[in-house]
């Protein structure tokens, strides 16, 4: 079990479970779906300068100076930049599915109009099988 | 160094001044805000003619921002295409900023001007840089500016439709961000000439991983181009925005064709060993099912503003039907026609407008109703953006799509590009003219709304009309600026020689 091995299957385990929300009906599941996703590609991202354990970022303040084996910085200042975005487009989206189903009264990404018991998988027709 | 040579920092800096001060204006004298929306967009126009007119004969202009040396720094790079992109955008801003003031429809939201002009300001600065990562951020602002604006008026139709266009663009950047860091892990640079440099000495056992990389990111700029089969999120978007948004998101799909164009001759072009035009395959047949998917749609239209949309996504494909052939020839006749059908769209969506606020409850169906006022008129200019759209003459989409069929023609695949494009364009012909004589000759009994107090939102689709007449009239000059644009953009020695100084060969 190498450090490497469970970077990757995180981020393989976040991504399948951030593409079966994403493809759920409902905008609550999606937009989780979407977080999923977006931490995925930060720690992928991440891992992109390589995993290094225990070096300093091109300059070692202990040492006085350049080192040779060093940890990429740029891909951190990358998944800065990216964790800012999608932590406001997550913010964004919620606002904008929050008005959505307020101003339609579905929750439904398609826009279509279901009973919430119905989408619950709650009402009694559904229960015994007789739904659509 | 002197003013001028700060000119390429400008189209980015301008509209980033003028969205604060625009917004904080806009809380006690709107007219003020207005006017500073209106200046920069003038001030935008003039520097992007200044720096066309400097790079036109033929030099690159690299800006290091920060003075950071490319590749450690970002580099703003100045072309004749980013130049011709700059000069696009400007008019097109223009035309749909004086459509949405004229009309009212800047009203109907808080804050439509600070918005337009954080839009410019990722539209000018994805046409500018020369970093992928900084593509990835301009293409975030830009995008997040347009879902503010694609929602301006509100709405249900547009509050279903928006979640549906932010969901599709929040799982694109991720997947943008995937490739990037993809191709960062693999070539250590996100410098795009540097990276075209990098990728001809990745090992062999990392060419597949190359290769996902080059496909992932093209796969992330077709569907900003709403490439089919990534087209679905557009037609619904685009019908429910405000018709002004609406016009200039007419340059939002060009982006990403511009991304293409840009990024696969850089990174995966003839130097890029077993990457070398990784996209090329699959672009060619993508570009012509979208040509058949857009003017199918014009055939069924229900409406003018839908209509429209699949205009767009008919022309992004006719468009890159020239740009798949990758030479100097059919680029050159791709880019006439990229400038073209941005205008044309524009105008279709902006007549479509002009005839909703004269038919009321009928709004701009595709269906007869009462006789409204000032229809002769609407129609002639209806029938115009039509001839635009579908290529007749003696409107420039004709010369375009004439440049495109003759520069295809030396292509292996030229049967199926001239089949598409002269099919496609039979189907345009036959949509428009049946949604033009529904709406404009057939009438039905009853009375039309009141006609709004004047004409003045003639005057943006009517400069549309006049800009597309203007070049067809110029097309010799612009299609020769367009062959030495395309010319340029095949041959990235040259612009990484001008961003990397000593490092390139």
């Amino acid at each position: 079990m190498t450090y490497e091995f469970l970077v990757a299957s995180a981020i393989g385990v976040l991504v399948a479970g951030g593409i079966y929300l994403a493809l759920r009906a409902r905008t609550f599941q999606v937009v989780l779906g979407l977080t999923l996703i977006s931490y995925a590609v930060n720690l992928f991202l991440f891992a992109s300068g390589r995993l290094v354990v225990g070096r300093p970022p091109i300059w070692d303040a202990v040492k006085g100076g350049a080192v040779s084996a060093y940890t990429d910085p740029l891909p951190q200042a990358l998944v800065l930049t990216a964790i800012v975005i999608t932590f406001g487009m997550t913010a964004f989206v919620v606002i904008l599915s929050l008005r959505s189903f307020l101003e339609t009264g579905s929750d439904h990404v398609d826009g279509d109009t279901v009973p919430c018991d119905a989408q619950d998988g709650l009402a009694h027709g559904l229960a015994e099988g007789e739904g659509p | 160094m002197s003013l001028l040579d700060h000119l390429p920092i400008l189209p980015v800096a301008i509209p980033a001044l003028a969205a604060p001060l625009a917004l904080l204006a806009m809380r006690r004298r709107r007219g003020l805000g207005v006017a500073i929306s209106l200046v920069s967009c003038l001030a935008l126009l003039g520097c992007a003619l200044v720096l066309m007119g400097r790079v036109s004969g033929g030099t690159i202009t690299a800006y290091a921002l920060g003075e950071w040396p490319a590749p450690f720094g970002i580099v703003l790079v100045a072309d004749r295409l980013a130049a011709l992109m700059l000069v696009l955008t400007a008019v097109l801003s223009l035309i749909a900023l004086t459509h949405a003031v004229v009309t009212g429809a800047d009203r109907k939201g808080w804050h439509f001007h600070p918005l337009f002009q954080f839009q410019l300001m990722g539209l000018n600065g994805a046409f500018l840089t020369g970093d992928l990562f900084n593509l990835f951020v301009f293409f975030e602002v830009l995008l997040i500016a347009s879902y503010g604006l694609m929602l301006h008026g509100q709405g249900p139709a547009r509050l279903k439709a928006g979640v549906q266009y932010v969901v599709v663009n929040l799982v694109g950047s991720a997947i943008f961000l995937i490739a990037l860091g993809m191709l960062y892990a693999l070539t250590g640079t996100l410098n795009m000439a540097d990276m075209g440099l990098a990728v001809a000495e990745v090992p062999a056992a990392d060419q597949g991983l190359l290769r996902i990389a080059g496909l992932l990111l093209v796969s992330v700029f077709a569907l900003k181009a709403a490439v089919a089969p990534l087209h679905l999120w557009l037609p619904r978007t685009y019908a429910v925005s405000t018709p002004a948004v609406a016009a200039l998101f007419a340059i939002m799909t060009k982006v990403g064709v511009y991304a293409i164009i840009r990024v696969v001759p850089q990174v995966f072009g003839a130097d890029a060993g077993a990457a070398a035009w990784v996209p090329a395959p699959y672009l060619l047949p993508a570009a012509l099912v979208s040509a058949v998917i857009g003017f199918a749609g014009v055939f069924v239209a229900r409406s003018l503003s839908e209509q429209a949309s699949y205009a767009v996504i008919g022309s992004t494909g006719t468009l890159l039907i020239a740009v798949a052939g990758w030479s100097a020839q059919s680029l050159g006749a791709g880019l006439y026609y990229l400038v073209h059908s941005t205008l044309a769209a524009a105008a279709l969506f902006l007549v479509a407008d002009v005839v909703a606020r004269r038919r009321g409850a009928y709004s701009d169906n595709a269906s007869p109703g009462p006789a409204f006022a000032v229809r002769g008129g609407i129609g002639l200019m209806f029938m115009a953006a039509a001839i635009a759209a579908t290529g007749l003459p003696p409107l420039s989409g004709f010369i375009g799509k004439l440049l495109i069929l003759k520069s295809v023609a030396a292509l292996p695949d030229w049967s199926w590009s001239w089949g598409v494009i002269l099919g496609t364009t039979l189907i345009g012909v036959i949509g428009f003219a049946r949604v033009g004589s529904a709406v404009f000759w057939k009438a039905t009994e009853g009375e039309a709304p009141p006609a709004p107090a004047n004409r003045l939102d003639f005057i943006a689709p009517a400069a549309a009309l006049a800009l597309l007449a203007a070049l067809s009239a110029g097309a010799g000059w612009a299609s020769v600026y367009a062959e030495a644009t395309a010319a340029q953009v095949l041959d990235p020695a040259q612009s990484a020689r001008v961003v990397l100084k000593d490092r390139a060969p």
